[in-house]
């Protein structure tokens, strides 16, 4: 909210405070200034003149020889190039030995030969915003020869407070004179205020047919305004400072008093009105065309302010459309109403508005406020546009006005959450200052019984009043202690490893960790497959639901790496994945990898990573969490159609399926635009962490026997079949088996390939003799061939 | 001069004259081999008497030791010259570039997410998770925003057909905490911090519709608000490594109160100002009784902070977005 920094000081007694302590003040008690900006830059010498006399130049056709008055007997002689500049118009002018913004000093100047000496000006170049072309036009009323600063206030700053939304209270001049009372201990400066009295008998009757959403409604009629009168221009600089900008009189009125007391109020024409007000909610299938010239729909959650034909203005919103207030206007229906914030909230946004009138109704406006603003709008009206006042009508359900009920604060539990002492007296003036009754007993304990402000919807428990105090008191005045903590240690699971660990091998794998959005495009994912769950109000279509896979995201930044002139890209991610419509939400680790396997060296030739590469990853990643299998997809459980059908594998630990490793599709690899052949793995990061506690074995004393064969199987015979074949055959005594080369080619029967295995023998309580190592040999090989067509190659 | 004299000295100059191990091998065969100078020497003993043999004899063996240490000490001069040789040709250029040296590093965000739970486990808290669709009750009615409330307002979020949300803050971690020891039928205190993704759907040069937040609540007996100015300064301090001027200021959050935002005096091109890090306060009785604990026996704090914010901080990052970029010349500076 942004207010004039000279209006509060008009408000409250701040003698002696500067605008710094004034701006650090209002930031410490909770009401953050954002910013402050000066009215005006600094300039000086400039004042009302007025133009008496105005004639052409005699040798220029656009410039004026004005004879201007600043109130000395003696005329200045000024020459000007203004198209406005006129006999009788008041403007500023820069005397000669002024200082303008941007450091211009005026000096006696000669134009085509005639001397000026000073310069009327525009209101941009006293640096305030542009208003007419030519020169700044002063009221009529403006006394000639002040100061223009001083005349429109200019050394005045607007301060902007971002303030939090339970403080609807300080939403105007009244309610922060209050709270600047609290914190400097000062007193608020009470202005008379000028009571009109009813000159007319005109009177609307008021019906609350909606009593708890309306429990008090004030109107009063002022007839024969002058639809000629202007604002004058202390308000319209007022409400120019505040954000507000001027309409029309009787708006800018309303506006004044929505500022100065923080009460919403609203002016219908009242030749628009037929018959009493109704303050009813809206039937469905009801539509209204408000101010804005939106025509809306509305339903029974909105209360409106209807005549006795259809609905005006939605209640503590927005008026309509067609009882506004026009340049034609001449009577006047103003009103001032409690609205309840249960009735306004949520319905502004959902209509797409947010107007001053909602955001105050919502947050709760102080219920005796109606009386008194009411009153200062009609005075107001009728000093600046004339006409009369009838009486004002009222419509009011007390019982349904917001009870400012008994809050209790003890003594020991203002200590205790504080941490620090506030004395007795220190706690009541607190209060006392923020407007709250307070009675005191001294019981065992201290306890004050306190009635909050009415204007505070904030202050129902005792934590309330505790943070009251607390913010007047001072944040800074809390001491700095460290708790007590419990002695209790942290249980760590050594069968859980930690993520940390997880990433740190990977990085030390030479992959870079990324983080991508959890959203991902529902275009993008069909191109791997998958379906992710829906965001209902997506930002963008890029990101219109969940991931339900780190593949996606993951390519993306690879693509955009690659984009980038990187040709060796391998990142890897945690995080969740959103599956069965977003009710499992699992961790995943994924990885994806393309380029060359090392970046480009003199000292080693290079290759393209390829399914082994980052299957070596993942076998480190699975290190510790027991037996991992990979296994090729078949014909019951098919490849994910973004992975290369004959290059892929699902990963295994035990029985459980953890995750998927492959080379990327070569279909999406072009959709993606992507160069290489990317490999890519995904697992599941609960299954990854799930370590065993290592179980240390003896070691043998004996030597170990190595055997080489070299066996031909047919392709379709996997590596992993082998083995299992040739361990089960082996028995016991074989330790480590492991294949060093896989030959296809000259010499080899198409569709077959030579597996060169080597088997170590080894026994705990002897060294194995040469007949029994040839014993498991052959066996092996008896076996190899019996069961998978194996033959030793020779 | 004797005729092993001679021997002896013969030998001697050979050894010194050979140039490498075959001539020196060539002096040993000559002078000790089976036939061998020294050797014939030996022979010579059998047609002596025994005073002359012994006489003789040790002679001779003087002369093979002598020719013996000569051989082993040249050896050792020709070995120690190859080798010296050898070295001389073996040299490498030092400073060509290493093979497969590259490594990859941590995410900024998880390096500063590391460096932060680190402190507060240090001082005893716990890990705590919670999930990333939340319900509304979680995220929002049980840390006392009503239905509708403008505080809401503040949040701007992310919806799912079924009325459930994306989390907009790692709060209602708090919640399920509280209901965790509950349902444990367990008494605070409560120690845990949450760090995870949060979403607001607003997206520009200073907002991520993704980010990453760092919550923490403290529920024990007796626990105050100097206690958290206290934990809170601490923090910010051993993350950062300096003495900052730090400055708690009241704000609102529904679910906390009394509620703080903290500043710190930030240093940037010798000019300091104040910079918001984090929100916090004392637990909101509500949120108390929501989570089923007694608040009139406990009393707790809570905190939570933007970690991208944090980590802009702390290593100098001037763009919110890069984060999510992913570029690797961004990610790879951060090792």
């Amino acid at each position: 909210m942004k207010i004039s920094e000279f209006w509060l000081r008009e408000s409250v007694d701040l003698s002696g405070i500067s605008r710094a302590q004034l701006l650090q003040k209002l930031t410490a008690a909770g009401l953050e200034v954002e910013d402050y900006v000066d009215v005006a830059p600094a300039f000086s010498g400039v004042l009302v003149a007025e133009i008496v006399a105005c004639e052409k130049h005699p040798d220029a056709d656009k410039l004026r020889v004005c004879k201007v008055s600043i109130g000395t007997p003696e005329l200045l002689q000024i020459v000007c190039g203004a198209p406005n500049a006129r006999v009788g118009l008041k403007a500023p002018l820069a005397t000669v030995g002024s200082v303008l913004p941007g450091g211009l000093n005026i000096k006696i100047g000669k134009l085509r030969g005639i001397e000026s000496f000073g310069m009327l000006c525009s209101s941009t170049e006293l640096g305030l915003p542009a208003g007419v072309d030519g020169l700044y036009e002063l009221p009529n009323d403006a006394p000639v020869g002040t100061s223009i600063r001083e005349y429109l206030a200019l050394d005045d700053a607007v301060i902007e407070l971002k303030m939090t939304p339970n403080r609807s209270d300080c939403l105007g001049v009244l309610g922060l004179t209050r709270e600047l009372c609290a914190l400097f201990n000062r007193k608020a400066v009470v202005a008379a205020t000028n009571v009109v009295t009813p000159s007319i008998s005109d009177v609307r009757e008021i019906h609350l047919d909606d009593a708890v959403g309306c429990p008090r409604y004030l109107g009063q009629i002022v007839k024969g305004i002058n639809p000629q009168a202007v604002t004058p221009i202390w308000l319209q600089e007022r409400l120019r400072r505040c954000g507000i900008r001027s309409i029309h009189p009787v708006v800018d009125i309303s506006n004044y008093v929505l500022l100065e007391f923080g009460q919403p109020m609203h002016a219908f024409d009242l030749a628009a009105l037929n018959g009493k007000v109704t303050v009813r909610r809206a039937q469905a299938g009801e539509s209204l065309k408000l101010l804005d010239e939106q025509t809306v729909a509305l339903d029974a959650r909105f209360l409106v302010i209807a005549d006795s034909e259809k609905a005006l203005a939605i209640a503590g919103i927005m008026g309509g459309f067609d009882s506004r207030v026009t340049a034609t206007s001449v009577d006047i229906f103003f009103e001032a109403a409690h609205f309840a914030p249960e009735v306004i909230m949520g319905r502004a946004r959902t209509l797409g508005l947010h107007t001053d009138a909602s955001h105050r109704f919502e947050r709760g406006v102080d219920a005796a406020l109606p009386e008194a603003a009411l009153a200062r709008a009609t005075a107001l009206l009728i000093q600046i546009c004339g006409g009369q006042a009838g009486p004002v009508c009222r419509a009011e359900h007390a019982e349904n006005l917001p009870k400012a009920n008994s809050v209790t604060l003890r003594r020991s539990k203002l200590d205790e959450v504080l941490g620090v002492v506030v004395a007795d007296v220190n706690v009541e003036a607190i209060l006392r200052d923020l407007g709250f009754a307070v009675t005191t007993e001294h019981g065992q304990e201290t306890i004050w019984h306190v009635r909050p402000h009415s204007g505070r919807f904030d202050i129902s428990i005792e934590a309330d009043l505790i943070e009251e105090i607390a913010r007047v008191f001072g944040y800074d005045q809390i001491p700095v202690t460290l708790p007590n903590l419990r002695l209790s240690p942290l249980v760590t699971h050594e069968s859980q490893r930690p993520s940390s660990d997880l990433r740190r091998l990977l990085c030390a794998r030479d992959y870079q960790e990324a983080i991508t959005f959890a959203f991902t495009s529902s275009v993008a994912l069909q191109d791997f497959g998958l379906v992710g769950h829906a965001i209902k109000n997506p930002l963008s279509a890029e990101i219109d639901v969940m991931r339900p896979s780190l593949l996606p995201n993951l390519l993306t930044a690879l693509a955009q790496n690659q984009r980038r002139q990187q040709d060796r890209v391998r990142l890897f991610e945690l995080g969740v994945v959103f599956l069965d419509q977003g009710k499992s939400e699992p961790n995943r680790i994924a990885g994806v990898a393309v380029g060359a396997i090392e970046n480009e060296s003199w000292g080693s030739p290079t290759r393209a990573v390829d399914y082994f590469d980052v299957k070596g990853d993942v076998d480190a990643l699975l290190v510790g969490t027991g037996v991992s299998r990979y296994v090729a997809f078949g014909k019951d459980n098919a490849a994910p159609i973004y992975l290369h059908p004959g290059r892929c594998a699902q990963v295994f630990l035990g029985e459980l399926a953890i995750g998927v490793i492959g080379q990327l599709h070569p279909a999406l690899i072009k959709t993606l635009d992507l160069r290489g052949a990317p490999v890519v793995f995904e697992l599941d990061l609960t299954a990854v962490r799930d370590a065993h506690v290592p179980k240390a074995q003896g070691l043998s004393k004996f030597p170990s026997s190595r055997r080489d064969l070299a066996v031909v199987l047919a392709e379709s015979v996997s590596f992993d079949a082998l083995k299992a074949c040739a361990v089960a055959a082996a028995g016991e005594m074989l330790s480590a088996l492991d294949c060093f080369d896989v030959y296809r080619g000259a010499g080899l029967v198409q569709g077959c390939k030579s597996l060169a295995i080597s088997l170590i023998l080894q026994d705990f309580s002897r060294t194995l003799a040469e007949e029994e190592v040839e014993a498991v040999v052959q066996r092996v090989i008896a076996a190899v061939a019996a069961e998978l067509g194996g033959v030793i190659r020779s | 001069m004797s005729a092993l004299d001679t021997i002896l000295n013969d030998g001697l100059a050979r050894i010194s004259d050979a140039q490498d191990g075959a001539a020196l091998e060539q002096v040993r065969l000559d002078w000790l081999g089976k036939k061998g100078l020294v050797t014939e020497q030996m022979k010579q003993l059998a047609g002596l008497d025994a005073e002359a043999k012994k006489a003789f004899g040790a002679q001779v063996n003087r002369v093979k030791e002598a020719m013996q240490a000569a051989l082993h000490e040249k050896k050792t001069v020709l070995d120690a010259a190859l080798l010296a040789a050898r070295l001389s040709t073996e040299t490498i250029d030092v400073t060509l570039p290493a093979r497969n040296s590259s490594a990859g590093n941590l995410h900024p965000i998880t390096r500063a997410l590391e460096r932060m739970t680190a402190i507060f486990q240090s001082m005893g808290f716990e890990m705590a998770e919670g999930p990333e669709i939340e319900d509304d009750f979680h995220n929002f009615e049980a840390l006392n925003f009503p239905l509708h409330h403008p505080a809401r307002t503040m949040h701007d979020t992310f919806y799912f057909d079924d009325g459930r949300l994306l989390r907009t803050h790692t709060s209602p971690v708090q919640i399920r905490a509280m209901q965790a020891l509950k349902a444990k039928g367990g008494l605070p205190p409560i120690k845990i911090i949450a760090a995870g993704k949060v979403y607001r759907s607003d997206s520009d040069q200073t907002h991520s519709p993704m980010f990453h937040q760092l919550e923490g609540l403290y529920i024990a007996e007796k626990v105050s608000f100097s206690d958290l100015k206290g934990m809170l300064t601490h923090f910010v301090r051993a993350f950062f490594e300096r003495d900052f001027e730090m400055r708690f200021r009241p704000s609102y959050f529904p679910f906390t109160e009394p509620s703080a935002e903290v500043d710190i005096a930030w240093e940037r091109d010798g000019k300091t100002s104040w910079l918001e890090v984090l929100g916090c306060g004392m637990v909101h009785p509500n949120v108390l009784i929501a989570g089923g604990i007694d608040p009139e026996r406990y009393s707790g704090f809570a905190f939570g902070l933007g970690v991208e914010r944090f980590t802009m901080l702390r290593y100098g990052v001037n763009d919110l977005r890069a984060f999510f970029e992913n570029d690797v010349r961004f990610l790879s500076q951060f090792r």
